[in-house]
């Protein structure tokens, strides 16, 4: 006899026979094995993107025939490592992983990657379904080049949101902020040092700071160069703004010694219900509901950045893949790249709670969050801000120095300094190195 | 040829037997060790000495600049501050293992029970992976989930802000340098005070000296040739501390860890800015020259050479 969940399966499988055929004719129209037999090395970045690849990699070397040999390094290691291995002509991999916000114009001036284009209008090299344009405008313009060239395909766009606590809201009971005013104000009230409750937490040590401090920025409606990248707009009003709103947040309102905190140790304050609200990217949300780390299971929120004065926006920052021109392996690389970022393997991303996908059609995928531990609240914080989604650090050479420098002047106001005096300093500091990088 | 030789027999050249000359091909032998060390430390540092007179970044041109970044080093309060950093540093992490180390053989020469227990624990520090404790440190350093501040708690103190604060950080990475190395300053101490001879202590209690006063005119002056090995490798070890520092602050908060090494490890691997991180390494080597050779000079005042 039938029993109804199998009629039921049975019907979803007939149902559902015309996309799977579509989709088997689609790849079988493709060669996928054409570089069967060939070895590739990647180079990934510890983060949730390479535990997907790597979760992931038996059914590449399945699809494809090629063999995988991969590895994570956490990214203060592997950033280095990469530009000096790609500088020295000799790198030991075939795809690389690297986030576009930190080296993508290091690596493009050093014109070390493949360019794309030609694999992309290869239709023996790319698969029909791959959809160059399903990617979002703002993933295709950041693995794009200023000189065109596409020498990179994204891999993940990491929004930043607000983590927060509903069960500290609930018992002080307030709403969650809509404005960086309101969430000043928030957390000021759910700040109880007296009990070991604090309203706010982000990232204080300098480099890692940044982005905070930008993050509230993109609220004027600013960023910290122009478009052109030659000018910097680092000490005007919009920014001494965001600075004493980042002072105001991490000093009155964050745990002590926060001025040393990078993400993981945000991470862990808010983790163990220490911390009304965190800002920082959406890749850290598995293990906030692991309940083998995570005090807060039940009780974690995610809110949308909040609106400032002139804009409401979310920073954004890219990852993506690859291939240095010495390659031997190109093609198979290629592959690799492409398979990676492909349509299931970006819902797989999105659906483990790794990141937002930079594809489109993710979103729209009927089988998104099916079986995925994060809530609709989650799914809807990440849709809402891919559309106000903008840059979140400047597309320069030396962007680590930025980083560092304004990294030392925001870890300084935490300290107690003038806002102003140290965006200013820093601004002079950083003006000639601009400019220095802008003449190679 | 003079006229009372002309006409005589030239007696044959006679090679000496048992004293042949292998001098000339000696180098043969020597080829091997010469070009590791040509390759490997000779090679490098040449390379490093042109890499530091030029305007060197990795993904741009190269461009003669002279001692353009000799002189922009000397005005650069970033690498200033970091000189001063790793002396307050280098002084700190060498003073207390001293004393710490010092006191801790002498205690450990005398005879009491489990004292091969207690020589075993307290050298424990010493034989771990500095990466794998400077993590273990950072744990225990959180200020507000961290063990040391539970502690704390637990004898009625206020909680600690430890590398968290720009104004403790470098003492508590002293302190985990001491906590490290203070074993190392021990053995090297405990194996001199055991080559000593008794007879001058014998003497000593005859005339009625008191421990403080053999321990001070008998003890000191003969193991301080071992105290000064102990504090060479000290000096040099705190001046080149890299790893814990790395991992624990990564030169933070801002940079009020950041010593020379951290500085110009960012600035090759950070900035990719390859001439200016060798000038760095150029004068920082010049400075453990100059420290070395001042240990060195001590060691021949001990020596009355």
């Amino acid at each position: 006899m039938i029993g109804r969940r199998t009629l039921l399966t049975g019907t979803a499988a007939v149902l559902a026979m015309p996309a799977i055929v579509e989709r088997v004719g689609a790849q079988s129209a493709f060669d996928w094995k054409r570089y069967q037999g060939q070895t590739i090395v990647v180079s990934l970045t510890k983060n949730p993107r390479a535990d997907n690849l790597q979760q992931h990699e038996k059914e590449f070397e399945s699809l494809t025939g090629i063999r995988v040999e991969s590895e994570q390094m956490p990214e203060q290691q592997q950033r280095p490592k990469m530009v000096m291995e790609l500088a020295s002509g000799r790198p030991s991999f075939d795809v690389t992983h690297f986030s576009l916000h930190v080296s993508k114009r290091v690596v493009g001036s050093g014109r070390w990657l493949v360019d794309m284009r030609p694999y992309l209008a290869d239709r023996a090299l790319t698969a029909p379904d791959y959809d160059w344009a399903d990617m979002s405008p703002g993933a295709r313009r950041a693995a794009t080049q200023p000189d065109g060239r596409i020498d990179s395909l994204p891999l993940e766009t990491d929004i930043w949101l607000i983590y927060y606590n509903r069960q500290i809201f609930q018992q002080k009971g307030l709403a969650f902020p809509k404005t960086f005013d309101e969430m000043l104000a928030t957390a000021r009230k759910l700040n109880d040092p007296a009990n070991g409750i604090y309203g706010f937490v982000g990232r204080g040590v300098k480099n890692a700071n940044v982005p905070v401090w930008t993050s509230i920025l993109l609220g004027q409606d600013q960023e910290t160069v122009t478009p052109d990248g030659k000018t910097l707009l680092t000490d005007t009003p919009a920014a001494i703004w965001a600075g004493e709103m980042y002072k105001s947040l991490l000093r009155e309102c964050a745990p002590p010694g926060v001025v040393g905190f990078n993400w993981n140790e945000c991470q862990t304050s808010f983790m163990q219900g220490k911390v009304g609200m965190w800002m920082d990217g959406v890749g850290f949300t598995p293990p906030l509901l692991d309940p083998k780390v995570s005090k807060i299971v039940d009780h974690v929120g995610f809110g949308l950045m909040p609106a400032g004065p002139k804009a409401h926006a979310c920073p954004v920052f890219t990852d993506a893949l690859g291939i240095p021109v010495e390659s031997k392996v190109k093609e198979a690389a290629y592959l690799y790249c492409q398979w990676a970022t492909s349509k299931a393997m970006l819902l797989n991303l999105v659906n483990m709670g790794g990141g937002a996908s930079p594809r489109l059609s993710t979103y729209n995928d009927p089988t998104l969050m099916k079986n995925s531990p994060f809530g609709q609240e989650w799914l809807a914080t990440l849709l809402a801000s891919m559309k106000i989604a903008r840059s979140g650090l400047p597309e320069i050479i030396p962007v680590t120095e930025f980083r560092d420098v304004f990294g030392i002047a925001l870890s300084n106001m935490v300290g107690g300094a003038d806002v102003a005096a140290e965006l200013r300093a820093a601004t002079t500091a950083f003006k000639p190195i601009l400019e220095q990088s802008l003449k190679t | 040829m003079s006229a009372t030789t002309a006409g005589m027999p030239v007696a044959p050249r006679v090679r000496p037997t048992g004293k042949r000359n292998y001098a000339r091909r000696y180098w043969l032998f020597a080829m091997p060790a010469a070009m590791v060390v040509v390759a490997v430390i000779l090679f490098p540092w040449l390379f490093t000495l042109v890499m530091s007179v030029n305007d060197w970044k990795v993904s741009g041109n190269v461009y003669f600049v002279g001692l353009g970044n000799y002189q922009h080093l000397f005005r650069d309060p970033r690498f200033l501050w970091a000189v001063a950093r790793t002396l307050y540093f280098t002084t700190a992490a060498v003073i207390a293992p001293m004393l710490i180390g010092v006191w801790a053989a002498v205690c450990f020469a005398s005879n009491f029970k489990f004292r091969g227990v207690a020589r075993t624990i307290f050298i424990m520090p010493m034989m771990a992976t500095p990466v794998a404790i400077a993590l273990v440190w950072t744990m225990m350093f959180h200020p507000q989930l961290g063990v040391l501040n539970y502690l704390l708690s637990l004898a009625g103190l206020p909680p600690l802000s430890w590398v968290y604060n720009s104004t403790t950080v470098i003492p508590t990475l002293v302190m985990v340098e001491t906590w490290q190395w203070t074993p190392l300053v021990m053995l090297i101490v405990l194996g001199g005070i055991a080559s000593l001879p008794i007879d001058p202590y014998e003497a000593a209690v005859i005339d009625g000296a008191n421990g403080w006063q053999m321990f001070r005119y008998i003890t000191v002056p003969l193991v301080w040739p071992f105290i000064v090995v102990a504090a060479a490798m000290r000096i040099i070890d705190a001046l080149k501390a890299f790893d814990t520092i790395f991992v624990i602050t990564n030169g933070g908060p801002g940079t009020s860890s950041e010593t020379i090494n951290m500085l110009l490890y960012q600035t090759a691997f950070g900035y990719y800015d390859l001439g200016y991180a060798s000038a760095m390494v150029v004068v920082f080597f010049v400075l453990i020259l100059l420290v070395t050779g001042v240990l060195l000079r001590m060691r021949r005042w001990e020596h009355g050479i």
